[in-house]
């Protein structure tokens, strides 16, 4: 049984870090209405501020602490809000009065535009690169299970900011705000809301998530690559959409889900190969039963 | 898309100027004799690529600085195809239409020899794979040729490896499904090792470029294997090593020559320390061939050390030299004659002999990773 629970453990903080990813697909969704394939890029993006910031802040600071990868997390968070905020100021802002499908179009352009402008040698080049050590590692042995310090601060760190995301939506002015465009645009615009504000708002709040997942994900397994963030994308997106896209809660249950579903799937031989699979079963086994998600009503309240 | 696009315009191209390299516009060709290379000199296999490259280069210098070939100089065109699927066909299909060159050399990993080869077959343009280990690449046709051994032996010693000095009875497989090499190798591992009386208690798969393991090695772990077979690349193997130390996994790893690169050391840090993989020469072998050859490159790439992969490199192109004179001509049948009968080839990963496969039978060393150095262990002999 002790595998089963190392299973578990292993799965938790994958489904964390897809949670966190998650989050920002569906904000998106819940206020423009559409996916944002670059989302997963961006992902790529924090992994790699950190990559570059971690070398500077550890070189003047002391070499790795909580001191120094707490600045370059906070950081590699805010440059990727400002180039979330940027691409949908440059790319998806012009076309907001298009249709739909035409900002859909030009997010899997934006999203292939950064994965191979950062293959280019001047850029990132498309080797993997080590990524460098930002805490001091340990492993907590429990009987058979092991338990690493860093999926442990992943897990904690993720559900404070799952509880803080919560809190600015529910609690916040521009919360409320990014809750009205969502249910009415044009309402909410007549009751004075800066709609422009608030969508950059919102794309800079995921954006910045998906940075500090990134980092995350790098930390488990320190090689990164410009196309790194394919698969996590891929699978926040999928979480997204069994949460019930546009359902915040949704998003980090989906998941949680998805990391646990891909992790058990992984760990039975024969079956480890058709793990992508099994998560795309799953999700069409829910939209079957449940077509608005798990936790999405046909007419939910949005964001 | 642009892929899909310039691979559709390079088909054309090919198809077009199929009759131009046929009434030979690369072989009249100028005061050069033109070779094409194919490499990984970007992305995942990139170490693999820019090392057999760099050795491919150094050849090339040396045997235009002896004269050339036939009193020509030779002219290297290299294609990258950034270790990618897809790409090595496109690059290919350019070097023969488009360059027309009156061979290819390449590739490291046996899934993009084995797109380029069919292309090179049809085209009757002699290949040489410097290290693709996987048995199907040679087997595309008659005109196409390795300098290095195939994974049926490299099979074989590993599961002698694993059986005798690594004194292993219960053995765990972790096979890459998206490469050609990996499940080859794998393959007849598993056949020689449960021939030797070994057993295989657990087998597991993996995408190549996945990022997160331990699923997979937890399921090994349960498994109590005594050693863990990983026939994989350099950047998959450092992080399921990382991954593995994680998990407290203390059976000893091992694998094959897709391990050799810098850059398993660089990314798997102290999780790869004491790890075993074979692979085909090394630079720490007797012998003046390889001494001249290491003093050389080291010379010309900034006291970089040469690995297997270069001295390949080396070999491929010393190899055409070879034919070429031989034959006295850069006719592309005549040339694949003179490969094909090959003999006792002095290179720098050891004598090579052509056989009737058109593979290279040759030595094999088994290494260690030591104090984030490649430590030579063992030479085998086939």
């Amino acid at each position: 049984m002790d595998w089963l629970l190392q299973q578990f453990i292993n799965g938790l903080a994958l489904g964390f870090i897809y949670a966190l990813v998650a989050l920002g697909y569906t904000m998106v969704y819940g206020i423009l209405r559409f996916i944002n394939f670059a989302h997963s890029d961006v992902l790529m993006l924090g992994a790699f501020s950190a990559y570059f910031l971690a070398p500077a802040l550890q070189k003047t600071g002391s070499p790795v602490s909580i001191v120094s990868a707490f600045l370059i997390v906070v950081l590699a968070a805010l440059i990727c809000a400002i180039i979330g905020m940027l691409i949908e100021f440059l790319a998806y802002r012009p076309l907001r009065q298009r249709p739909r499908l035409t900002v859909l179009i030009t997010a899997i352009g934006v999203s292939l535009f950064i994965e191979f402008t950062g293959q280019h040698k001047a850029v990132f080049g498309a080797n993997t690169k080590p990524f460098p050590q930002l805490l001091p590692e340990s492993t907590v042995q429990l009987g058979n299970v092991s338990m690493q310090s860093n999926d442990i601060i992943i897990s904690l760190v993720t559900m404070l900011l799952l509880a803080g995301l919560w809190l600015v939506i529910q609690r916040t002015r521009t919360g409320m705000a990014m809750r009205a465009v969502s249910f009415n645009e044009k309402a909410a615009a007549l009751m004075g809301v800066n709609i422009n504000r608030i969508i950059s708002f919102t794309f800079g709040l995921g954006s910045a998530l998906a940075a500090i997942a990134g980092i995350f994900y790098a930390m488990r397994s320190p090689g990164i690559d410009p196309l790194m963030g394919m698969k996590p994308g891929l699978y926040a997106f999928v979480a997204a959409v069994i949460g019930g896209i546009g359902n915040l809660p949704g998003a980090a249950l989906g998941g949680l889900l998805l990391g646990l579903l891909e992790t058990f799937a992984g760990g039975i031989p024969g079956v480890s190969n058709y793990r992508d699979g099994i998560a795309f079963a799953i999700l069409i086994l829910i939209l079957l039963f449940k077509p608005a998600g798990l936790l999405g009503r046909l007419q939910p309240e949005k964001v | 898309m642009k892929k899909y696009l310039n691979q559709s315009l390079w088909f054309l191209a090919a198809t077009s100027l199929l009759a131009l390299v046929a009434a030979g516009c690369g072989k009249s060709g100028g005061d050069t004799i033109k070779i094409g290379e194919f490499a990984s000199l970007t992305g995942k296999e990139a170490t693999f690529g820019i090392s057999s490259h760099e050795g491919t280069l150094l050849a090339v210098d040396e045997v235009n600085a002896a004269g050339g070939v036939l009193g020509k100089k030779l002219e290297l065109l290299t294609e990258d195809n950034q270790s990618k699927p897809g790409e090595s066909a496109t690059a290919v299909n350019k070097l023969i239409a488009r360059d027309g060159v009156i061979a290819i050399l390449g590739e490291v990993a046996s899934s993009r020899s084995l797109e380029a080869a069919p292309i090179c077959q049809q085209n009757k343009i002699p290949m040489i794979s410097p290290s693709s280990t996987n048995p199907k690449v040679t087997e595309t046709g008659d005109y196409i040729f390795r300098a290095c051994f195939t994974d049926i032996l490299q099979g074989k010693i590993l599961a002698n490896f694993a059986g005798q000095k690594l004194k292993a009875k219960k053995v765990a497989v972790f096979t890459d499904v998206k490469s050609d090499y990996s499940k080859g190798l794998a393959k007849y591992f598993k056949e020689h090792f449960i021939a030797a009386g070994g057993q295989i208690v657990t087998e597991l798969d993996f995408n190549g470029g996945d990022k997160d393991f331990k699923a997979q090695i937890t399921a090994i772990k349960a498994a109590n294997p005594e050693a863990i077979f990983i026939p994989a690349y350099y950047t998959d193997v450092a992080l399921i090593c990382i991954q593995a130390k994680q998990l407290g996994v203390t059976a000893p790893i091992f694998g094959g020559d897709g391990w050799e690169s810098e850059d398993l050391v660089k990314i798997g840090k102290d999780a790869v320390e004491g790890t075993y993989f074979s692979t085909h020469c090394s630079a720490d072998s007797p012998g003046t061939k390889v001494s001249d050859f290491v003093a050389a490159y080291r010379k010309k790439f900034n006291g970089k050390t040469p690995d297997a992969m270069a001295m390949l490199g080396h070999d491929t192109v010393k190899m055409l030299a070879d034919a070429i004179t031989r034959s006295g001509s850069t006719d592309a049948a005549k040339v694949r004659d003179a490969l094909a009968s090959l003999k006792d080839f002095d290179g720098v990963s050891g004598k090579i002999t052509i056989d009737a496969k058109r593979d290279a039978t040759k030595p094999m060393v088994i290494l260690q990773v030591k104090d984030g150095q490649f430590k030579l262990v063992d030479t085998v002999n086939p």
